[in-house]
């Protein structure tokens, strides 16, 4: 199992060929209370770095990037009625969508969990 | 870090220490939430009583003989019948029939007290000065903060510390000392709630806050909420809601228009906004339900049942007493009518929302 981040906040979690992303709790902690998120519908394809999903908060509605490139085999439908899941457990119960590896290099370029923890603490 | 050029309220040091995370607002650096986020802190206002720290806002006296009726120039709303110690929602209206700004003005008796928007503070005081000066002195008051108590529960905790203040009506105010130090309190919000405002000066503001939050009911509330009570009271946000380019009729707000000013006129923009009274006027400020859970902010496009754009909203968001997506904006006046059906042009996708009668929260004043 590998757990990589980028720069924009996302989490992508390897298992096998699927990937399980999300939003981290550095992320949700600066949204705030989390009240709507749209997942994509499974079946889409994604192209890594483009837009996935939307998470908005009380204040504002933010763009969630694909962290890989792949396509959507299941998305998140508990977080319509309880989108406070991504506040609650960002790294758990509040993973958006699951997705095919189309390229596993593409994971090379993301930070692995002690460069992510570096890059939020630099952001002050 | 901090932009150094951002200006502080006296509580700003308060703010820190309670762990709010602050952000640039109308040139101060201010709290938009504590930590336990906009959520609670807006349930908290509606259920017991919240605090905010409003001292960004403009405070300002008016002295001179004649200075309700010269007030009457700048804006349309009745002045002159304001009793003493009473104040009145009213707008600095410009020539065109736009709103240079919404404002609270009261009656102290040997002068006029008015509280502007935060970022408007500049430009109200050039022109009430350009306008009304040398006979009537325009002074800002920078050495008064402003804090708002707001809440069911706003009134029992104030009357702790000025037991009179529990009996004032509505949108009056009384002198009190507070903690020693002279105030001005008045039964007045932006919540939708029964509340206080108390104009305080600056360097008993901190003690008398410190003091109000040891009150087990009372807990600070940031901007965030602060925006969320306000929408869901249906209440207009300078800059987003009404601006220079509406009218005050267009806004809805012709409540704020006295009986005899819509009469004799004598203010600017009275030829453009009495001419809207007697016929109306092509859009309007209306209230917006959402169906579903999407939010529709501020630019979103607003259409009719044919697709064809109508308007757009100038305020959407979350409401959390509501729980769920509110909005106000302007539509076609074809299309006010509350119940109208209508479309929001949210990423790219029409999503089916309704026009409705505003507040979506009820008002809850005191009315004695």
């Amino acid at each position: 199992m590998t757990v990589r981040y980028t720069k924009d906040h996302e989490w992508v979690r390897v298992e096998g060929t699927t990937a399980t992303v999300g939003i981290t709790d550095y992320a949700q902690g600066q949204l705030g209370d989390v009240v709507y998120v749209e997942v994509p519908e499974v079946g889409r394809k994604l192209e890594q770095g483009k837009e996935a999903a939307v998470v908005e908060s009380v204040k504002a509605a933010s763009e969630v990037y694909a962290p890989i490139s792949g396509q959507v085999t299941a998305a998140n439908g508990d977080l319509a009625g309880e989108p406070a899941r991504v506040n609650n457990d960002a790294m758990g119960q509040g993973w958006f969508f699951k997705m095919t590896v189309a390229n596993p290099k593409e994971l090379d370029a993301l930070m692995d969990e002690a460069q992510y923890k570096a890059y939020v603490e630099g952001l002050g | 870090m901090t932009d150094p050029t951002l200006l502080k309220t006296p509580l700003h040091s308060l703010h820190v220490a309670l762990g709010a995370r602050m952000v640039p607002f109308a040139g101060y650096d201010m709290p938009v939430q504590y930590p336990t986020g906009i959520v609670t802190e807006h349930l908290h206002t509606r259920a017991a009583a919240g605090l905010f720290d409003v001292s960004h806002m403009g405070q300002l006296r008016l002295d001179g003989a004649g200075a309700a009726a010269a007030l009457e120039r700048l804006v349309p709303g009745e002045i002159q019948a304001l009793k003493p110690q009473r104040m009145r929602y009213t707008l600095l209206t410009e020539e065109s029939g736009g709103i240079l700004d919404d404002l609270m003005v009261t009656n102290m008796g040997d002068h006029l007290f008015v509280v502007v928007n935060a970022a408007c503070k500049a430009e109200d005081t050039a022109h009430m000065k350009r306008a009304l000066e040398p006979a009537i002195k325009v002074t800002p008051l920078p050495e008064r903060a402003l804090i708002a108590l707001q809440g069911p529960e706003a009134a029992a905790v104030l009357a702790r510390l000025a037991p009179a203040v529990g009996a004032m009506p509505f949108m009056s105010v009384k002198a009190e000392t507070l903690e020693g130090a002279a105030c001005l309190v008045s039964r007045s919000g932006y919540t939708g709630e029964d509340g206080f405002e108390i104009s305080v000066p600056a360097e008993a503001a901190e003690r008398l806050t410190r003091r109000l939050l040891r009150e087990s009911e009372v807990k600070p509330i940031g901007l965030g909420a602060r925006d969320t009570l306000r929408l869901e009271a249906g209440l207009c946000l300078y800059g987003h809601d009404i601006d220079r380019s509406t009218t005050p009729v267009e806004a809805d707000l012709a409540f704020a228009l006295g009986k005899r000013r819509r009469e004799q006129g004598g203010f600017l923009g009275a030829a453009t906004i009495l001419r809207q009274l007697r016929e109306g006027v092509a859009r309007k400020r209306v209230g917006i339900k959402p169906e579903g859970r999407a939010p529709a902010r501020e630019g979103t496009e607003i259409l009719d049942a044919g697709g064809t754009v109508i308007g757009k909203v100038t305020s959407g968001g979350f409401g959390p007493s509501v729980d769920g997506p509110i909005a106000m904006g302007y539509v076609a006046s074809a299309h006010a009518a509350p119940g109208t059906a209508l479309s929001l042009m949210v990423r790219g996708t029409p999503r089916p929302a309704r026009v409705v009668t505003l507040p979506f929260a009820p008002h809850r004043y005191y009315r004695g």
